[in-house]
């Protein structure tokens, strides 16, 4: 075991692969010589050669099609996006090409990409750097979606992602690289090493694709949620003094309804937390799912915490970020409702 | 001073005027000088804007293209040119017959695909568009088979999924068709990127129209193959139309599409899509610099698109009824045929019983095609199908609405 933070974690993933499986390729924006943005990428190039490691154009869709074709021709490329905010330039080759390569060739054709990209607020990062758009990629059928909250899952889940021959959207909450935040931005931060997912292990290992993880067990309600807001949701629950039950998503798609349903039956009230926008956001099938399966021990409407219908701003942030008090008051709601 | 004024790309004539072909700039044929394959690209930036021609008035082959193919490779090639041409006509009826949806001919390209297809190595991996049909006949895939994806049959290599004309191939190595123009184009340099990266000497060749040259990923392709060098033919089919809409909206009024090549610092050639020998003499000389490490080639093929776009299509609504006869470059099937005929290597008597043959082969195999069902007839492919490959293994969501299905099934 060693301590890792998020970025940490994730270089050792894709450390181990470039080691383990000659076909596994990095390439990206700054990836290369430099190491990447935020430093996931770090070393790596030093260490596999240019060949493996490779900085490309700034051209998003240029950047999937190029690891689409290298699919095609038995590479495994895991290719970055530097912000989710950016990867709508490669919209339409992984939504009209990854996704559906293997269903309209019949399976003769597949491409195992992994596309790496830093999500979510809470940095000041306004419109372009802030954005979570999982649920546009939930939305679209052939692609698996992952999120990490810890730096254990995030090694684990992404050697899964990289094993896995379906095409994987990994989205990396950058608020939590370095450390876990519960919401509140006027605490100094915390780094990685005071919490027990920090412990990683140094060797290869992975955590399952499409199994989502109960944080904590409760017996109130259960708080369904993912990413950055795992930790806000963990700290709202414990200043209430509410035994809430709290389920880490980890994976959009395929998504774990049993986890889901076997816990909101045993708590019979729910709240969905995430930081992208409500009005046709991953929470509405989450929602639905609960609703549909868990109708008979629902105890009160399930409720829906989350950021604004409105683009990310840069000076209202802590009015945007759906942090603690607005998970309380759904809590509250929740557990105050009388069936 | 006058004012800036919006531009709006002329077309050579409408519905009813005399075809004016005049905006084409045209060779003659033999006089495009050949560069050795390792020339610097800085050094060859004149080949993208002169048209390479083998074929000269006469039906002989001149100049320093020649490819001096031996004619036995000529006569493959025109039985390949026939057979797409007999299939595209069949094709065609079916579809005006109802028994299959849609089709799309490539009458007057079939040099391009057929051509190209003979001057690569089976195992150089194919991104065509929707019109290269030509490829599947070199490469040798039987026309039932296609036959059975036109109609969504039991046979269908695509199992109901895709459109008529979607095909692929992977034993063949000619990937899968998509919807999303051009985005073949820049999957295309990823699949030679990989082939560099793992040091084996074969290539990519893809293809799009001049239309498609338009979309974001053309950019992506070119500067990705000029980055990496990578071990690529980009081929652009400039069949002067987009539907309706004319070569000039798509940017070739003012240069050639070959002419991005050196914008790229890539190789960029302008060929006689027509001309059997001249496309695959550039093919195999486009092929050996980028096996041999000298980088990617962009090709443009001036041809013309002699029948409808698709069957969904009516051209004479846009463009004069008599544009193809009077296309300055002919017809490529014509143009080889009298080649070999000049050679002394065939005759009239022995194409007509060529075609003849052509026609039957693709009757026969409608005849045996339609025995495996078409899109309403039994047999008909289980939608349950509709569920599978959608991942690699089914996930429990799907697995949900399979069964979901088979219960409305068992009720309906």
């Amino acid at each position: 075991m060693a301590q890792m933070n998020m970025i940490q974690a994730l270089n050792s993933a894709m450390d181990i692969m470039l080691g383990r499986d000659p076909n596994v390729i990095v390439l990206g924006e700054d990836v290369g010589f430099f190491g990447g943005v935020f430093r996931v990428t770090d070393g790596l190039q030093r260490k596999y050669g240019a060949h493996r490691v490779i900085d490309t154009p700034i051209a998003e869709g240029g950047i999937v099609a190029s690891a689409i074709g290298m699919g095609v021709n038995g590479l495994r490329p895991v290719a970055e996006i530097q912000f989710a905010d950016y990867i709508y330039p490669a919209y339409d080759q992984i939504v009209s090409e990854l996704a559906r390569l293997r269903y309209r060739s019949a399976g003769e054709f597949f491409a195992p990409v992994t596309i790496r990209t830093p999500c979510g607020g809470g940095i000041r990062g306004g419109q372009t750097h802030s954005q979570s758009p999982e649920g546009v990629f939930a939305h679209v059928s052939g692609l698996k979606v992952v999120m990490p909250a810890n730096p254990y899952d995030a090694k684990g889940l992404l050697i899964s992602s990289i094993e896995d021959d379906d095409p994987v959207i990994f989205f990396e909450p950058k608020r939590i690289y370095n450390g876990p935040f519960d919401g509140d931005p006027n605490k100094p931060a915390v780094p990685w090493s005071t919490h027990p997912k920090g412990d990683v292990p140094e060797g290869y290992y992975t955590v399952p694709i499409g199994k989502c993880e109960v944080v904590r067990e409760g017996s109130d309600v259960t708080l369904v949620t993912y990413g950055t807001m795992v930790h806000v949701c963990e700290a709202a629950a414990q200043g209430m003094g509410v035994d809430a039950e709290i389920i880490d998503v980890r994976t959009m798609v395929p998504l774990d309804v049993d986890t889901l349903v076997t816990s909101v039956k045993k708590t019979g009230r729910c709240v969905i937390a995430h930081e992208a926008t409500r009005f046709g956001g991953y929470g509405g099938e989450l929602s639905a799912t609960i609703q549909e399966e868990c109708f008979w021990h629902l105890e009160a409407p399930i409720q829906r915490v989350t950021g604004w219908d409105t683009p990310y701003p840069h000076a209202f942030e802590w009015e945007y970020f759906p942090g603690q008090a607005r998970v309380a008051m759904a809590l509250q709601s929740v557990m105050e409702a009388d069936a | 001073m006058r004012p800036s004024r919006l531009h709006i790309p002329k077309y050579h004539a409408g519905p009813g005027e005399t075809p004016d072909f005049s905006y084409l700039e045209l060779s003659p044929a033999g006089a495009v000088a050949r560069p050795d394959i390792n020339t610097r690209v800085r050094d060859m930036n004149g080949l993208a804007f002169q048209l390479v021609r083998v074929l000269d008035d006469d039906h002989e082959a001149v100049g320093p293209w020649n490819p001096h193919l031996e004619p036995a490779d000529l006569q493959v090639g025109l039985r390949h040119m026939v057979l797409t041409r007999a299939f595209d006509d069949r094709m065609q009826r079916m579809q005006r017959s109802g028994k299959i949806t849609f089709y799309m001919r490539s009458l007057g390209e079939e040099a391009i695909s057929v051509s190209q297809g003979m001057a690569l190595r089976p195992t150089d991996m194919l991104f065509p568009a929707y019109r290269q049909q030509g490829l599947y006949m070199v490469r040798g895939r039987p026309v039932v088979d296609l036959m059975c994806q036109l109609l969504s049959n039991t046979r269908d290599m695509c199992k109901g999924r895709q459109l008529p004309v979607m095909y692929h191939w992977r034993d063949g190595n000619i990937f899968s068709i998509s919807g999303n123009l051009t985005t073949q184009f820049p999957q295309a340099v990823g699949w030679a990127m990989a082939a560099a990266i793992k040091g084996t000497d074969d290539i990519a060749a893809t293809w799009i129209g001049e239309g498609s040259s338009a979309e974001a990923d053309f950019h992506h392709a070119m500067l990705f193959a000029s980055v990496y060098e990578a071990p690529v033919i980009l081929n652009v089919v400039n069949n002067q139309w987009a539907i309706s809409t004319f070569q000039g909206f798509a940017g070739g009024e003012h240069r050639s599409f070959a002419a991005r090549g050196p914008g790229f610092g890539m190789a960029g050639l302008r060929v006689d899509g027509n001309d059997f020998l001249a496309v695959h003499a550039v093919t195999q000389w486009a092929a050996e610099r980028a096996r041999t490490g000298h980088g990617p080639t962009i090709i443009e093929h001036v041809t013309y698109r002699g029948a409808a776009h698709s069957t969904s299509d009516d051209p004479s609504r846009y463009r004069p009824k008599d544009d193809y006869e009077r296309w300055p470059l002919g017809d490529p099937v014509e143009r080889l045929k009298d080649h070999l005929i000049a050679l002394g290597e065939w005759s009239q008597e022995r194409h007509a019983a060529l075609v003849k043959e052509m026609e039957e082969h693709v009757l026969a195999s409608w005849k045996e095609a339609v025995t495996y069902g078409t899109l309403t007839e039994s047999p008909r492919l289980d939608p349950h199908l509709m569920f599978e490959d959608v991942f690699k293994e089914m996930p429990e969501h799907l697995k949900k609405q399979d069964e979901q299905l088979r219960d409305e099934r068992k009720r309906g």
